[in-house]
């Protein structure tokens, strides 16, 4: 029996463009303790999903039952009081732009009902925790992005949820940024042991912190399981898309696999689709007898067309680099020799 | 003819002019705050929508809003007779005046409302917040910058109404424009009167937006 578990939950909004079905028939169940993602394009129904879990947007059908309590049997009272023990961080981050920082932190306790000396002195904990003790008097206004996520996490954690929901939470934060948050969801999930629910449509959001992930298109869940299992054995296609979008990289900048190998001259290669037709790299080996190492490959779509991208390494005893650089050029590449620290690439989350 | 008689009457003008203004004012707002509240939150997309107290607060806003205020002035001097014995000058006048303000008001705070971000609101909602901690420790509190430029903006137009009243001899500063610069042709002390109304708006005006920058935290 996990913590949340949504039965057969279907929702439906009126519009007056005509009926729209956001959710069909969804099942889950998260276990206490899961950082548990969901994933999927834009208007897949995920930010739906993850606001019935707090009953934000009730469920046209099926059930949601959150802590052994089935969410549409709580008089509003009863429902508010659940609220609380269920953190949301969003997007957008939505705090109050006219508190400051404290305030913000404070407001959630004032809703618990503790005096204004108890909700400071929790507040500031909570403030230590997410590193911004020291920004309690500033406005939202002058943080940060991640400053104001950080902020929305005290916020979030100050009823003492056992739950965390996240929408999109790293969305409009930069690579770095969306790293340090995750950072801190792990190391939340871990001290405390709330359960998170991650709401996202980057794959690599997922890939590093989430152990279990349900993939939605269309209001359908289409395929949920562990993270590792799905990453390697993906059986729906939505689930290869979004595998195929994660370029790889993490949103950390971790050294990549072609900084740690330390050999000879790297040059990278930039080809366009009609030089994809000849197998050049092929040929110039079986011409110079010389191997070469390929250290990274991609194919980007570079203003509407396709470019492949290379970073080749030639070997250290290679006799004939200069020669195979000529003859690369020869065939039409674009050819440029980088330094190591170049060679990383692509440390960069779409 | 600046006689320390003129003089008077016109310190007494400023002075009514005020009076009615502030009074008629705050009046406005005891009733148009909650009416303004009410239109946001009853609406579709408000906190708790409910379609037929949004048609009735709707339609009385749009039904006095639409009446001239010189009409109103008489249309309501049975009611001002009614509530305090007398239909004339300038504690008189404060009846219309608030009522022509109530719907003014209400609109005004409606739509600085509907200005906060409604993800703010959800945010409180996930917490676990109900709709009176919402009004007033969310909507009324981020919209406060928009709130007193608003007040700003009614205390102006109010100001301007009161001048109206003296066309039915309410009192302040434009009962003696019209006495004096309409009916006796004396054009000086009707420029005075005008320019006077004129240093007071602009006071209002400063003071209410150096109040709504100094209050607010979003920059």
């Amino acid at each position: 029996m996990g913590i949340i578990q949504l039965e057969n939950v279907s929702k439906t909004f009126q519009t007056d463009g005509g009926v729209i079905e956001a959710l069909k028939n969804v099942t889950l169940d998260i276990e206490a303790g899961d950082i548990y993602g969901i994933i999927g394009m834009s208007g897949a129904g995920k930010s739906t999903l993850v606001r019935c879990i707090n009953h934000i947007e009730v469920p046209t059908e099926g059930k949601v039952i959150v802590q052994d309590k089935d969410l549409s049997k709580l008089t509003q009272k009863e429902l508010r009081k659940q609220r609380e023990h269920i953190g949301m961080i969003f997007q957008h981050f939505n705090l109050l732009m006219q508190k400051s920082v404290l305030d913000n932190v404070c407001f959630p306790l004032f809703i618990q009902g503790k005096s204004k000396s108890e909700a400071k002195k929790k507040a500031y904990e909570l403030l230590d925790i997410v590193g911004l003790k020291d920004r309690a008097k500033a406005y939202p206004s002058q943080l940060s992005g991640g400053q104001k996520q950080r902020v929305a996490i005290a916020r979030a954690l100050a009823s003492d949820p056992q739950i965390l929901l996240c929408d999109e939470a790293t969305s409009a934060l930069d690579p770095q940024t969306t790293s340090s948050i995750l950072e801190l969801l792990k190391d939340i999930n871990n001290r405390f042991g709330i359960t998170i629910v991650v709401i996202t449509h980057q794959m690599a959001v997922v890939r590093e912190i989430c152990n279990r992930v349900a993939i939605m298109k269309d209001g359908h869940v289409v395929e949920s399981g562990n993270t590792i299992d799905i990453f390697n054995h993906p059986k729906s296609e939505v689930a290869r898309e979004l595998f195929s979008k994660d370029d790889g990289s993490d949103s950390q900048a971790q050294p990549a696999v072609a900084d740690r190998i330390q050999n000879g001259t790297r040059v990278r290669i930039v080809y366009s689709e009609n030089s994809a037709f000849e197998p050049v790299i092929a040929n110039m080996i079986l011409t110079f007898r010389e191997p070469v190492n390929i250290l990274k490959a991609s194919t980007k779509n570079v203003g509407g067309v396709a470019k492949g991208e290379m970073i080749l390494e030639f070997s250290k005893g290679s006799e004939h680099i200069e020669e195979m650089k000529a003859y690369m050029k020869d065939k039409g590449l674009e050819l440029e020799e980088i330094s190591d620290t170049e060679a990383g690439g692509g440390s960069h989350v779409d | 003819m600046w006689t320390e008689q003129v003089r008077e009457m016109i310190l007494n003008g400023i002075l009514e002019t005020l009076y009615m203004t502030v009074v008629s004012t705050v009046c406005g707002y005891i009733f148009g705050l909650p009416m303004g509240v009410l239109l946001c939150v009853s609406d579709k997309d408000g906190l708790k929508p409910n379609a037929v107290l949004y048609k009735i607060l709707d339609i009385i806003a749009n039904i006095v809003r639409s009446i001239p205020f010189l009409i109103l002035l008489i249309l309501l001097i049975p009611f001002t007779r009614f509530i305090l014995g007398k239909s004339y000058g300038s504690t008189a006048t404060i009846v219309p005046l608030t009522v022509a303000a109530i719907p003014f008001i209400a609109r005004m705070v409606e739509s600085s409302l509907k200005e906060v971000d409604s993800g703010v609101i959800e945010a409180a909602t996930a917490m676990g917040a109900g709709n009176m901690r919402i009004i007033f420790k969310v909507l009324l509190v981020e919209a406060r910058t928009s709130l007193i430029t608003g007040a700003t903006i009614a205390i102006g137009t109010i100001l301007g109404y009161s001048a109206m009243a003296g066309a039915v001899g309410g009192g302040g500063l434009g009962d003696i424009a019209v006495r004096y610069g309409y009916y006796r042709y004396q054009t000086d002390i009707m420029i005075v009167t005008v320019i006077l109304l004129i240093v007071i708006v602009q006071i209002f005006q400063s003071v209410g937006m150096l109040i709504a920058n100094k209050l607010d935290r979003r920059r």
